[in-house]
């Protein structure tokens, strides 16, 4: 028992560092940079015209105080600690007065589910499908997927959603390529609602699955191929065990560890492959919000996405290590 | 050396058709210094021609040959993914050769760091890297963030061989003959990782051109230098699909799908290579 609880001790304090430094690599991005925001800002409003210079000191003073560059560097840094604890980025510019994390909690359920399920998907049937191919090396359909897995893996997020939507939007066009669900219904648990979201989901979900599935493919494909060699896979075949038996739970079960890991080690990659995604699709999760935060000149809500997501991914990646004690039972030797 | 790439060739189709599609994707970057006309210039051709013999690939709706407008792109893109890869690589050699060889604390403080710049989603950062550098954002600042971005995976991987080579007796020996620690992993553990290095420039160059396409497309890099994510967000700019312009998206499109393709099967040939179990199986040995 005690060595599960340093197991989890030593996950907890690697969640507490790249909490630590992804909030502090936002806090120096910003801060060192050429470029000051709230004069950013003031330019952008007096640009439409001829302002009292009183105003602008006031508004000066007001957009300090709302981005929390008040103060010495140090009063900042603890500004921004406190802001990030209590998860306070101020009102968003481009949606006034609307909070940022008010902008953020509507916008994360959207990408969290469209994030869960395809990866669930993927890892999944990537797996499954690795390992079959690993193991039924002769047969020609695993084969040809390995071929196929090759050639779509190595192509970015971007590249793909562009090409479905061309598919899906310019040849063939069956599917909804733009939104999050149809815009005349009444959010919530109803049949129309949910079969609409369900139905915009498809294409980027689509796109996420097909660019994962390739590298699980493969990755389970040779974690498979090494093991069948082993010499415990070799017994338990001339002992006459059923195939599907030393495939699941001899050659599959301890493939399955090093995939895991994988899992956690890839989903900071998978999300930004989410981000890319959506704003390709219009789907109105963090993706989309960002990148228009970007084009909307919004300081508070750039930093806040960037520090939600750094904190979001950390967090997925703590509840798959709690998980793995699950998969792989020998952490107590570790 | 030579003698290695017999043999890949000869034994391995991945590598055969990787070396195809990279030597395509260098042969066109070699063509931007043939190119008729400078890449930045507009209106230099009629616009929106379809391919012909007299464009072969059509032209742009902002009167760029797509074909020349190809070359320099390509080139472009090809040298801040060599650009990346070349900064990151000395980053991830010295982290996971120190790290592998030290152990101890200086092992655990750098795996720390390391694995948080694996589990951190670094798109957020780059964009809001862009978001207050805005127009100062130049291509080799962009290379010099994603390199330090971008190491860390890489740096895991050749640690776990230094951690193999440290019991080695020839490590020993220059212990003992009173090699200093640099010079050990410089003269002595850099030869054994150099495979791993050459596999991981392919993935890590895959990595910078797949996320700087993307930032382009986005318009978050300079837009003004000619670059397949570039030549992508000038397209949509003109909303060339709506307009039935498909070959200025295409032909960009094919043509770096080739690149990311070719340098994949690389690595994976190389991969499968450096492991002497598959590189046997292969040849026609073991099982």
């Amino acid at each position: 028992m005690n060595a599960y609880l340093a197991y989890f001790a030593k996950r907890l304090v690697q969640f507490v560092v790249v909490v630590f430094i992804g909030v502090n690599l936002a806090f120096v991005i910003t801060h060192a940079s050429p470029i000051d925001p709230v004069e950013q800002s003031i330019a952008a409003v007096t640009s439409f015209g001829s302002t009292a210079p009183e105003a602008i000191a006031a508004m000066r003073s007001s957009l300090q105080e709302l981005y929390g560059l008040k103060g010495t560097v140090a009063e900042q840094y603890v500004t921004f600690w406190s802001r990030v604890l209590r998860g306070d980025f101020g009102p968003s510019l481009s949606a006034f007065p609307t909070p940022v994390s008010s902008l953020i909690g509507r916008a994360l359920p959207w990408t969290a589910g469209l994030l869960i399920v395809s990866t669930l998907i993927t890892w999944v049937l990537g797996n499954l499908l690795g390992g079959l191919a690993g193991y039924y090396q002769r047969n020609r359909t695993l084969k040809l997927m390995g071929v196929v897995a090759m050639g779509v893996h190595p192509i970015p997020y971007y590249i793909v959603a562009l090409m479905l939507l061309i598919i899906f939007g310019f040849l063939w066009p069956v599917l909804p390529i733009t939104g999050g669900s149809a815009m005349n219904l009444q959010q919530g648990w109803n049949w129309p609602f949910v079969s609409s979201v369900a139905r915009h989901s498809i294409l980027p979900a689509l796109s996420l699955i097909l660019i994962g599935l390739g590298s699980w493919f493969l990755g389970m494909r040779s974690l498979v191929s090494n093991i069948v060699t082993e010499d415990y896979v070799v017994y338990a075949e001339t002992a006459g065990l059923d195939s599907r038996r030393v495939l699941g739970s001899y050659v599959m079960r301890n493939a399955l560890a090093p995939q895991v890991t994988g899992l956690a080690m890839s989903l900071g990659g998978i999300f930004n492959g989410a981000v890319i995604t959506e704003k390709v699709f219009g789907y109105p999760g963090v993706g989309t919000l960002l990148v228009d935060a970007v084009y909307a000149g919004d300081y508070g809500l750039v930093l806040g996405v960037t520090t939600v997501s750094i904190i979001a991914v950390s967090v997925g990646v703590l509840v798959i290590d709690l998980l793995y004690p699950l998969i792989d039972p020998r952490v107590e030797l570790r | 050396m030579l003698a290695i790439l017999r043999d890949l060739i000869r034994y391995n189709l991945e590598f055969r058709i990787g070396l195809f599609l990279v030597s395509i994707v260098v042969v066109m970057a070699a063509l931007s210094v043939v190119s008729p006309y400078p890449a930045g210039d507009v209106y230099v051709v009629p616009p929106d021609l379809p391919p012909s013999t007299a464009h072969w690939l059509g032209t742009t709706s902002r009167g760029q040959d797509v074909f020349w407008q190809l070359t320099a792109a390509i080139r472009n893109t090809l040298f801040f993914g060599i650009m990346v890869a070349a900064l990151s690589r000395v980053i991830a050699l010295v982290v996971g050769l120190l790290a592998g060889y030290s152990g101890g604390w200086i092992d655990r403080v750098l795996m720390s760091i390391n694995d948080t710049f694996i589990i951190i989603p670094l798109f957020p950062i780059l964009i809001l890297f862009y978001f207050v550098l805005r127009d100062s954002m130049s291509t080799p600042l962009l290379a010099t963030i994603m390199a330090c971005l971008g190491w860390a995976y890489d740096a895991r991987l050749i640690r776990s061989v230094a951690l193999s080579l440290k019991t080695r007796e020839f490590t020993q020996t220059s212990i003992f003959s009173g090699m200093k620690t640099h010079e050990i992993l410089a003269r002595e553990h850099l030869p054994y990782v150099l495979p791993i290095v050459f596999s991981t420039t392919m993935n890590n160059m895959n990595w910078s051109i797949g996320i700087e396409v993307t930032l382009a497309v986005l318009g978050f890099t300079d837009i003004n230098t000619p670059t397949i994510g570039g030549m992508i967000y000038w397209a949509n700019q003109h909303t060339a699909l709506v307009a039935g312009i498909w070959w200025w998206i295409a032909f960009p499109i094919g043509l770096v799908v080739m690149t990311f393709v070719g340098l994949f099967l690389l690595a994976v040939s190389m991969n499968e290579y450096i492991d002497p179990r598959s590189r046997l199986a292969r040849m026609g040995g073991g099982r």
